[in-house]
């Protein structure tokens, strides 16, 4: 990155909260529907109608204010912005201007260096969703389904302290994993229920004055996030190097072109006209109430990672991986919790056959074939030298796929591990009678060749001998020779 | 002070009303007029004061999260007069 | 064939109720009584825009039958007419506007749900000034209302309609809504009772919003007596509503009962101006004197800032209104504009098509005071002047009782005379704007004529004072008899 230049960014990431219902009225929230299905009175906007607020919507909001260290206002007011669009059925979107819900909090997320570093979240407000606009398949027309129209949104606003794409990033992760979670948004992206406008300018190094601003709108995977900042970026370089002046407008994001486009100047769609909605009364909180949800919070990501590589004694890196996500730290802990394996053992099995599997079928830890008691009982069998821990790997495959518990599969396919020393012995005894030459090698001093015996010991075994006493019964017979 | 043509142009593109020409000068006059009248407030000290939202000093209630609306889409499409396939139809637009 | 089926429509809604229940007629021959004047009278009048006839008829029966079968409820088989601002499930609502001319609405307000649920029989929908905005009832689509004490006269607005009909004896009450006075001055120009209740006391879901911190619905009457029986169907908390008050709904008919006796009534100094009518200031003064002499005290009450309360509202209320009328774009429903170049093109016709031309102007005086600018110095500056002029209705309160002075500055004025000169016009509710302002209940009653034609007296009470109001304005209805004198060609 050009070093003349500083970059600075700032995120407005809306978030669908997870509820039922609309932030206003009682119609379902589900994903999916088909058109206009789950689009009531109240959200077409028809004449007469009035909102009434979903109260698990300000639960969630003040939720999401604790967790980020923010203030929670006592007093918050829904005001109007005021403009035409089809998808906005009232003409007006209910939203929070003056004074929203939470305001002043940060994270702290660790830039490209390592270091920590201060993310400020200016306010997260409350609103509705509008509904969407299908311009393909009407011929002269674009039709429009407001099953959406009335979904809650918590928008979430970051100070520009951002000083790069890839900080973006990571401070968009961050949120992502926070409101999850809270369990206040399932935070998937292709369905839209987590959204980011990223507002980019860039500025002559040790400039105090911010540059002018684009803001690149409706982003919806980390992937392009990170691509489109970085183009506009260099074009907004390329421009004032050019001697030009960046104009302030929104862009959208082409990703087959990788390239960010001009939609309509920002100054255009500019008087929303605030005013408190007259629908609606101060949204008034007492200590109490804020006291209650507090003691609802989960441990949230951070706190669990410090406690996992403090309670657990993992590495940092993996508590990392095993923090992503609440459904995964809780199962790890729970396959912890219930064997006698070293809790490494746990975490390598949860990061790598568990996650490999989760990922080759591209589904989520709450849809894993293989539930926490039941690998936590595959992996007592390794602890207690039933099975070795090749053969484990297999019973984990078969479990996969749904032949049963790992005892059960043990028993059926006979896995269980040799570990009577006589019998090992006369399987040693046949393969070292069976190979007099690498024997003798072996004797005159080739140590690599223990593995060829050992080899051929758990293949003749078919892979059922304990591979320490296979190792210790060898060596001894070899050198005894 | 009276309000100019272009302001009165401008505030009926905000609010999607169509002005025709011949009735451009009395709407600006009357709404010239409207605010002229309007302006005695200026004269109010209000400095102290809160603004008013609400006659009764009333804090919002809150609803319980539930779905109670059924979908009844095709009775109330009855009142649209452009619909297809369930969806509202508008004038294409290009974003 | 009962005797006198054709006299019902002089009676009250409380004497029919009774009447009714001891069998003296039914609730179809009134209806079909009832109907047949509407019809009688329509074209004078033009009081209505949508007549339900067979429904009305088929809901008669039906309350016939019930009360055949034991049926005691409150409004079993009364007549009710509901100004054109409530919707009304499967039945046209047009808010006296183009842009609504095809609308059935596919649900009920919760005002004409309640009504119903105890039994009343819908007649019609009345007309109205477009969108409540007015105050002559000139503003409507549907064509003006005229007044029945003189068909070159207005009655009054916005719910102009509703205030002929119960005037014109063609029905005993109605439903209206009020904004800015607009029950209370055509009751006053009508020789009729409008009670506008306190604001949150009746639910404002399915009432088609006009400036949604000011508008309430309520009723125009003959008598006190039937607005508190009205009322006590309608009040009440509903979860619907935002704003909807959970204040505990009295037994108003009872309560009518409390003398006059030690009451204070408070007269404001700034109310008896050069602005007020000889005529009407006569009326008024008469009125308070049946008061005094009944036993209530007089008192001078100051409200400082009460010649801002026009100004005022014509912030707020066109603020909210351009921001409620927004929804009106032809998508979902209501008039739409034909083959229209592209969406600007559809959104800008189908208004300016659909909406008259006092709702333009509204809507765009709203959009200004709200727009980049000019906010501060509009619409916040008069929600803070607002906070002041119910300060002072609070303090005036802490000494009296009620509020009582004239309704409306002039007794009823010709069609077409103040139509031109929007101030002129705003200038009918120079009286009854405060109470919209600062939430309050207020009613109009008949207090005399000048000139031939009627002239109110209003009664201002502190929040949720119904029954205060109510009973002084009975107990001025006990000793006078101004409410029962209808006009000569109606009766």
């Amino acid at each position: 990155m050009n070093d003349n230049w500083e970059v600075v960014i700032g995120l407005e990431i809306h978030t669908q909260l997870a509820t039922k219902s609309k932030i206003f009225s009682g119609a379902s929230t589900a994903y999916g529907a088909e058109a206009n299905t789950q689009a009531c009175l109240i959200d077409l906007g028809y004449p007469g109608v009035l909102p009434v607020l979903n109260g698990e919507v300000v639960r969630m909001a003040v939720k999401f204010g604790l967790a980020v260290n923010a203030t929670v206002a006592k007093r918050s007011v829904f005001a109007r912005k005021n403009y035409f669009y089809p998808d906005l059925p009232k003409g007006y979107q209910i939203s929070q201007y003056e004074l929203p819900i939470v305001e002043n909090g940060e994270l702290t997320i660790r830039d490209e260096d390592g270091r920590e570093k201060r993310i400020g979240i200016t306010r997260a407000h409350l609103e509705e969703d509008a509904g969407k606009s299908v311009h393909e398949g009407f011929g002269q027309a674009t039709g429009i389904d407001l099953n959406r129209a009335g979904t809650p949104l918590l928008e979430i606003v970051s100070e520009p302290d951002l000083r790069s794409a890839k900080q973006a990033i990571t401070y968009m992760r961050k949120i992502h994993s926070i409101v999850r979670y809270l369990g206040i948004c399932d935070g998937n992206m292709q369905e839209g229920s987590f959204r980011c406008d990223a507002n980019v300018s860039v500025r002559p190094r040790g400039q105090e004055k911010l540059g002018t601003r684009t803001e690149i709108k409706n982003l919806n995977s980390f992937r392009f996030i990170e691509k489109a900042i970085n183009f506009e970026i260099e074009r907004q370089i390329e421009v004032l190097e050019g001697g030009g002046d960046v104009v302030l407008e929104t862009r959208l994001y082409d990703s087959d072109k990788d390239e960010t486009r001009a939609m309509r100047s920002k100054e255009e769609a500019n008087d929303y006209r605030y005013f408190p909605d007259p629908d609606l009364l101060p949204v008034e909180l007492d200590e109490d109430f804020i006291e209650y949800v507090r003691k609802s919070l989960p441990e949230l990501p951070d706190a669990k990672l410090g406690r996992f590589v403090e309670q657990y004694k993992l590495k940092p890196a993996d508590a990392e991986i095993l923090t992503l996500s609440r459904a995964l730290a809780d199962y790890f802990e729970e396959v912890a919790e219930n064997t006698e394996a070293a809790v490494q053992v746990a975490a390598n099995w949860v990061i790598g056959e568990l996650a490999a599997a989760l990922n080759s079928e591209g589904i989520e830890i709450s849809d894993s074939k293989i539930e926490a008691a039941a690998l936590a009982g595959l992996l007592n069998r390794i602890a207690d030298n039933t099975i070795s821990g090749k053969i484990a790997k297999e019973i984990f495959d078969a479990m996969w796929s749904g032949e049963g518990g790992a005892d059960d599969i043990i028993e059926a396919k006979g896995l269980k591990q040799i570990t009577d020393a006589s019998a090992i012995e006369k399987i040693v005894d046949a393969v070292i009678e069976a190979n007099p030459g690498q024997v003798a090698e072996y004797r005159g001093g080739k140590d690599k060749l223990l593995g060829f015996f050992v080899g051929r010991v758990m293949q003749e075994s078919g892979g059922k001998a304990n591979p320490g006493q296979v190792n210790e019964i060898l060596k001894k017979k070899l050198s005894d020779g | 002070m009276p309000l100019t043509r272009d302001q009165v142009q401008h505030i009926a593109t905000l609010a999607r009303l169509k002005l025709a020409d011949a009735e451009l000068d009395d709407v600006v006059d009357k709404l010239s007029r409207i605010v002229d009248f309007v302006d005695q407030l200026q004269a109010a000290r209000t400095d102290d004061v809160l603004p008013m939202a609400h006659p009764l000093n009333m804090s919002q209630r809150l609803r319980a999260d539930e779905v109670t609306e059924p979908n009844e889409r095709d009775r109330i499409q009855k009142n649209a007069s452009r619909v297809e396939d369930g969806y509202y139809l508008v004038p294409r637009v290009i974003e | 064939m009962v005797q006198g089926t054709d006299a019902l429509y002089t009676w009250s809604l409380t004497d029919l109720a009774r009447g009714l229940k001891d069998g003296e007629f039914s609730s179809r021959e009134l209806t079909e009584s009832l109907l047949r004047r509407i019809d009688d009278h329509q074209q004078r009048l033009n009081a209505f825009i949508t007549v339900t006839a067979d429904a009305a008829l088929q809901r008669a029966d039906a309350a016939d039958k019930a009360r055949a079968n034991g049926d005691e409820s409150l409004l079993n088989g009364l007549p009710i007419v509901y100004k054109d601002l409530f919707c009304t499930k499967g039945v046209l609502t047009t808010c006296g506007s183009r842009i609504l001319g095809n609308f059935v609405s596919p649900y009920d307000a919760t005002v004409v749900e309640r009504i119903s649920a105890a039994g009343a029989v819908m007649l019609g929908k009345t007309n109205m000034d477009e969108f409540a905005m007015g105050s002559s009832n000139e503003t409507s689509y549907y064509g003006p209302v005229t007044n029945p004490w003189n068909k070159k006269l207005s009655p009054g607005g916005s719910s102009g309609g509703s205030a002929a009909a119960v005037a014109a004896r063609i029905v005993p009450a109605a439903t209206g809504t009020d904004t800015g006075g607009s029950i209370r001055q055509p009751a006053a120009l009508t020789g009729t009772v409008g009670l506008k209740p306190t604001y949150g006391r009746v639910s404002r879901f399915g009432m088609v919003a006009f400036a949604s911190s000011l508008d309430q619905a309520g009723v125009i009457t003959r008598s006190a007596e039937d607005a508190a029986l009205l009322l006590g169907v309608m009040a009440g908390y509903d979860k619907k509503d935002s704003t909807s008050v959970d204040h505990p709904v009295p037994d108003y008919v009872a309560g009518l009962s409390k003398p006059v006796k030690g009451l204070k009534i408070g007269i404001v100094r700034q109310h008896f101006d050069e602005g007020l009518a000889a005529g009407c200031e006569e009326r008024v003064k008469a009125a308070l004197a049946v008061l005094k002499e009944e036993g209530a005290t007089l008192i001078e009450v100051d409200l400082p800032n009460i010649d801002l309360s026009v100004p005022t509202y014509y912030v707020v209320a066109p603020a909210e209104c351009s921001s409620n009328l927004s929804r009106f774009d032809g998508v979902r429903f209501g008039h739409r504009a034909d083959n229209p170049e592209n969406l600007l093109d559809l959104y800008c016709r189908t208004r300016s098509e659909g909406f008259g031309a006092e709702v333009q102007r509204r809507i765009m005086t709203g959009t200004y005071v709200l727009s980049a600018g000019y906010y501060d110095a509009y619409y916040l500056k008069a929600q803070k002047v607002r906070q002041l002029i119910s300060q002072d209705f609070k303090k005036a309160f802490e000494n009296v009782d009620v509020i009582a002075g004239p309704t409306a500055p002039t007794t009823a004025f010709a069609i077409g005379e103040k139509i031109d000169d929007p101030i002129t016009m705003y200038l009918n509710d120079i009286y009854t704007i405060g109470a919209n302002l600062a939430g309050l209940p207020g009613i109009s009653v008949p207090c005399g004529f000048a000139d031939g034609l009627p002239v109110g007296l209003q009664l201002v009470g502190p929040h949720f004072a119904e029954e205060t109001i109510l009973a002084c304005a009975h107990q001025y209805q006990q000793l006078t008899d101004w409410h029962a004198q209808g006009p000569e060609e109606f009766s």
